[in-house]
């Protein structure tokens, strides 16, 4: 199991590695002229060349990425060129709110899923078709629409909740719940949609399988066997789902983040794309990397957990 | 939003793609109506210019806001602009961002796919790394980033989302040319002197070609989805008209004017509906096509089911069959074949003095009478199809009843009625089970769940694929005892070990920590039947025990289960189709044909003077490889009989 873990650690190393080279890479030669863009088309030459200096752009690509990555390696990615603020606590400071609402969708979606799903693998019939098209809609309708549609309709026609705005969980507990259900409910049902939809296909694939009817010719009840031995065995692909799921959400949340004006990553990562602020992007591609490599991990050990052979393999 | 998994689309035959998919869709009313819908929708894109009354661009201060009316119908924007014709334009500019997005993906997809599923070496490695890499980023970072810097350019931004995309084409192209390159009329053409590129677009392309137009309705209804959320969050080219921007603008009247998001939000949501749609009555009508295939496969292992009389009549064109025709099929004999001849059931009468189990003691109680069973499946066109008729057998304690038959005879789908453990679908149909004075037949779930395991047992054919591959076998064995005896956590770990150890399971501990598939089949059927018989119980049903083991090992399970019978003085129900075991552990024996019972009584006179033809047949069989058949059948019978 130690190995199986190392090894997934490893691979999540490479990746990051990589993905930090190619977003260089772009970032730094893609840009053009960057003290120009920053600046602005009425800035004379010599300022243009006076902040391409300071801002150490002079320097040939492969030193910049030296500097850059032995910083990086201990946490350290600059400063934003906009605001003079620390890059790492730009981020730090907002990632929390995004975890928050992206791992919430994320339990709640799983949760919901499995109901459904195993609903409709059961019965069959009729609900099975209900969380079939509900599958579908939640698929093809984008997370931004619905968090729109859900503003509309629960905040400002009901009333029941505030349109926008986020309160920090020290602040007010109950404040902070009501201001993150809208844009988790907004973000998990996209999650809800695929996850249902796979768990629904493993259970009807697992109830086939020999082992349910042994295991109930011993005297066991058709729920224990199934939310014992057959969601064990349907978790696998499940996961896999939801580790693609989570990777969406993260995506989705910077559009979510928008709608319900709540201070995430998102909020920093458009305002940071809109300046050209470099730094600070290079900074968010990385954190989002290794989110991914992290939630991807964890999904890999659940597996091993799971599914005794992964853990040999 | 997430991507949509390739693997959803499996390979799909070869001739499945070949039937006109789009003569399908139009069948199919919600197809035809996604079709219509994007058929509008792109008329109205191309035709925007003669459609729209007003230039999308062109804003007027005086209306502002303005009702729809007769100078504009849709009403006009923040800015005074006319919302139809920035609708007819934005549809132009969202449909075309997408079909960029689109091709992209699919031309970087399907090309990487074919030379990495065809070729393989190098570039398999590199491309399924890099489709990985591609996948584990979230797009939209991804997309932001780029902006950051390129610049606003909806173009430039569709075109690095077609290549975020382009791994959904690569991992469906790439499984499904993996898998059909080492077909054999693929070897044949390359022995045939077909060139690789000949291959490819005649018998690769034609393999590939419906998942991937699937998966292209899926990946445009998440370019347009990806494509309007950026210009949504107000990062896209405000210059050109789209929907994502048009929202961007009614957002922030959300408070005065929340009328001004129908047009966009309705565009978007029901664009991707339609594409989402479309998709899946494609991936549905193509699984239709390739699934009668599937379904014959099932049915041979799922129901394991003769097509008798009832089912004759519903492949015959017969809606449902009433049920005054479910009665005459069952009442008519299972004529398989026209023109034969079918016995009636030929019944042994027991001795005297109602025969004596092995160890030399005289039955005891009845335990279990079948009367008259009928199981049937019921079919999808509201027939019934009938797989067990009219079968009448009894168990008393301490008696071994075989039942005999070639596979799809209905004795595995006897056995599991007894339990009320049929595949879906299947019920019981006629007829009474009565066990102890009860009448599972019509028992309901809770009291069956009451009398498994405690009073029937069941021991499974298939040793490895019964057990749960996600469990230690010692926890599944823990389990049942603890619900069924309400024995502690250590209390049931002590009886497991010694009972893998009473099955002759030389290291019981060692196997109790271990997961089935660390254990041989020999071992894993002991465990079985250490499992079925952990509960005491009265009757144990044993499923052709010994067919999936080796032949050495057959013979220890067997002298296994007669001593653990004549120990725990239990009923036992054995199918199997080996007269052998019939002759080694049976007291009686039922010969089963295309679902009922054809010759049954005490194994003694049915071996020494077999009297259905096929029971004879039967017999016949054990000695395919003698000589003169006929006389040998005889004198084995004979010999056999003495035993």
């Amino acid at each position: 199991m130690l190995r199986f873990i190392l090894r997934r650690l490893a691979s999540g190393v490479v990746l990051i590695v990589v993905i930090s080279t190619i977003a260089f890479a772009l970032l730094y030669v893609g840009g053009g002229d960057i003290a120009r863009r920053i600046l602005g088309q009425t800035a004379t030459a010599e300022t243009v060349a006076q902040k391409t200096q300071q801002l150490g752009l002079n320097r040939p690509l492969y030193e910049q990425f030296v500097d850059w990555v032995s910083h990086a390696v201990v946490g350290d990615f600059g400063t934003s060129w906009f605001t003079g603020q620390e890059v790492i606590q730009a981020i730090s400071s907002r990632v929390a709110v995004t975890l928050s609402l992206v791992i919430g969708a994320t339990l709640i979606s799983a949760i919901v899923a499995v109901l459904l799903g195993v609903w409709a693998a059961r019965q069959r019939g009729w609900p099975d078709r209900l969380v079939q098209i509900i599958s579908v809609l939640g698929f093809a309708i984008p997370g931004f629409l619905i968090a729109l549609g859900l503003v509309i309709v629960f905040a400002i026609n009901l009333g029941w909740f505030k349109p926008t705005g986020f309160v920090q969980f020290a602040t007010s507990p109950s404040g902070w719940l009501s201001s993150i259900t809208l844009p988790v409910i907004a973000l998990a049902i996209g999650g809800i949609a695929g996850v249902a939809q796979q768990i629904r296909g493993s259970v009807i694939d697992a109830l086939r399988q020999d082992y349910v009817r042994t295991l109930r010719s011993r005297g066991l009840s058709a729920n224990r066997v199934i939310y014992k031995h057959v969601l064990r065995n349907a978790g696998g692909p499940a996961l896999a789902v939801l580790a693609v799921q989570f990777v969406g959400l993260l995506g989705g949340a910077v559009i979510v983040e928008q709608v319900f004006a709540i201070p995430g990553l998102g909020q920093v990562a458009v305002t940071a794309t809109n300046q050209g602020d470099i730094p600070l992007v290079m900074g968010l591609v990385v954190v989002t990397a290794v989110i991914v490599v992290v939630v991807n991990l964890v999904i890999d050990i659940l597996q091993g957990f799971l599914n005794p052979k992964v853990r040999l393999s | 939003m997430p991507l949509p998994d390739p693997q959803l689309t499996p390979a799909l035959e070869e001739r499945a793609a070949r039937v006109s998919l789009f003569r399908k869709l139009l069948k199919n009313p919600v197809g035809l109506i996604a079709l219509i819908f994007l058929g509008l929708l792109v008329l109205s894109a191309i035709f925007a210019p003669l459609l729209a009354p007003a230039d999308p661009n062109t804003a007027s201060l005086q209306d502002v806001l303005a009702s729809p009316g007769a100078a504009h119908p849709l009403g006009a924007d923040s800015a005074g602009r006319d919302v139809l014709s920035r609708l007819l334009f934005a549809t132009r500019f969202s449909l075309a961002g997408a079909l960029l997005a689109l091709v992209v993906a699919a031309v970087i997809g399907v090309i990487a796919g074919l030379i990495a599923g065809y070729f393989g070496k190098w570039f398999d490695s590199v491309s399924s790394w890099l489709a990985g890499l591609l996948m584990a980023l979230p797009g939209i970072v991804v997309l932001l980033a780029a902006r950051a810097v390129l610049g606003p350019s909806m173009w430039l931004s569709m075109a690095i989302f077609g290549v975020l995309l382009s791994p959904a084409f690569f991992r469906l192209v790439y499984a499904s040319v993996s898998a059909v390159r080492n077909e054999l009329y693929v070897d044949a053409a390359r022995v045939a002197g077909l060139s690789d590129a000949r291959i490819i677009s005649r018998h690769i392309l034609t393999v590939v070609r419906a998942p991937v137009i699937i998966q292209a309705a899926m990946i445009a209804g998440i370019a347009i989805a990806i494509q309007a959320g950026l210009d949504f969050l107000g990062l896209g080219d405000m210059s050109v008209p789209s929907w994502g921007s048009m929202l961007n603008d009614a957002f922030a009247k959300i408070y005065t004017n929340p009328d001004l998001m129908i047009w966009p939000a309705s565009a978007i949501a029901l664009t991707c509906i339609a594409l989402t749609l479309l998709a899946n009555v494609m991936r549905d009508e193509l699984e239709r096509t390739a699934g009668p295939v599937k379904r014959r496969k099932n049915r041979n292992r799922a129901a394991e089911a003769p097509v008798v009389k009832a089912a004759h009549l519903s492949t015959v064109g017969m809606a449902t069959i009433s049920e005054e025709e479910r009665r005459l099929a069952l009442e008519q004999p299972a004529a398989s074949e026209p023109g034969e001849i079918v016995h009636p059931v030929v019944v042994h009468p027991d001795p005297e003095d109602g025969g004596r189990s092995s160890t030399g003691n005289p039955f005891g109680e009845e335990l279990l009478s079948v009367r008259n069973l009928a199981v049937g499946y019921d079919q999808p066109d509201g027939s019934i199809k009938v797989v067990v008729n009219d079968v009448s057998l009894r168990v008393r304690r301490g008696e071994v009843h075989g039942l005999i038959g070639e596979s799809g005879s209905g004795k595995t789908q006897t056995a599991w009625s007894v339990l009320r453990l049929l595949p879906d679908g299947g019920r019981v149909i006629d007829g009474s089970i009565s066990f102890e004075g009860k009448d599972l037949a019509h028992a309901t779930e809770k009291e069956m769940t009451k009398l498994r395991g405690a009073k029937i047992a069941y021991i499974p054919q298939e040793p490895m694929s019964n057990l749960d591959a996600s469990f230690t076998i010692g926890s599944q064995l823990v389990e049942p005892m603890r619900v069924v005896l309400g024995l502690s956590k250590a209390e049931a770990t002590k009886r497991a070990l010694g009972l893998l150890e009473r099955v002759g399971i030389p290291n019981p501990q060692r196997t109790f920590d271990a997961y089935p598939h660390e254990v041989s089949g020999g071992m894993a059927q002991r465990v079985l039947i250490a499992g079925a018989i952990s509960c005491d119980p009265d009757l144990l049903i044993a499923d052709e025990p010994t067919t999936a083991l080796d032949v050495t090992v057959q013979a220890e399970v067997l002298s296994l289960l007669r001593e653990l019978q004549a120990e725990l003085n239990m009923g036992v129900i054995l199918v199997t189709h080996n007269f052998g075991v019939v002759a080694d552990l049976c007291d009686r024996v039922s010969v089963m044909r295309a679902g009922r019972i054809v010759e049954t009584g005490p194994v003694r006179s049915i071996f020494a003077a077999p009297e259905h033809e096929y029971t004879k047949a039967l017999f016949a069989a054990i000695l395919e490889e003698g000589e003169a058949r006929g006389e040998l059948v005889v004198a084995q019978t004979e010999k056999e009989g003495l035993r």
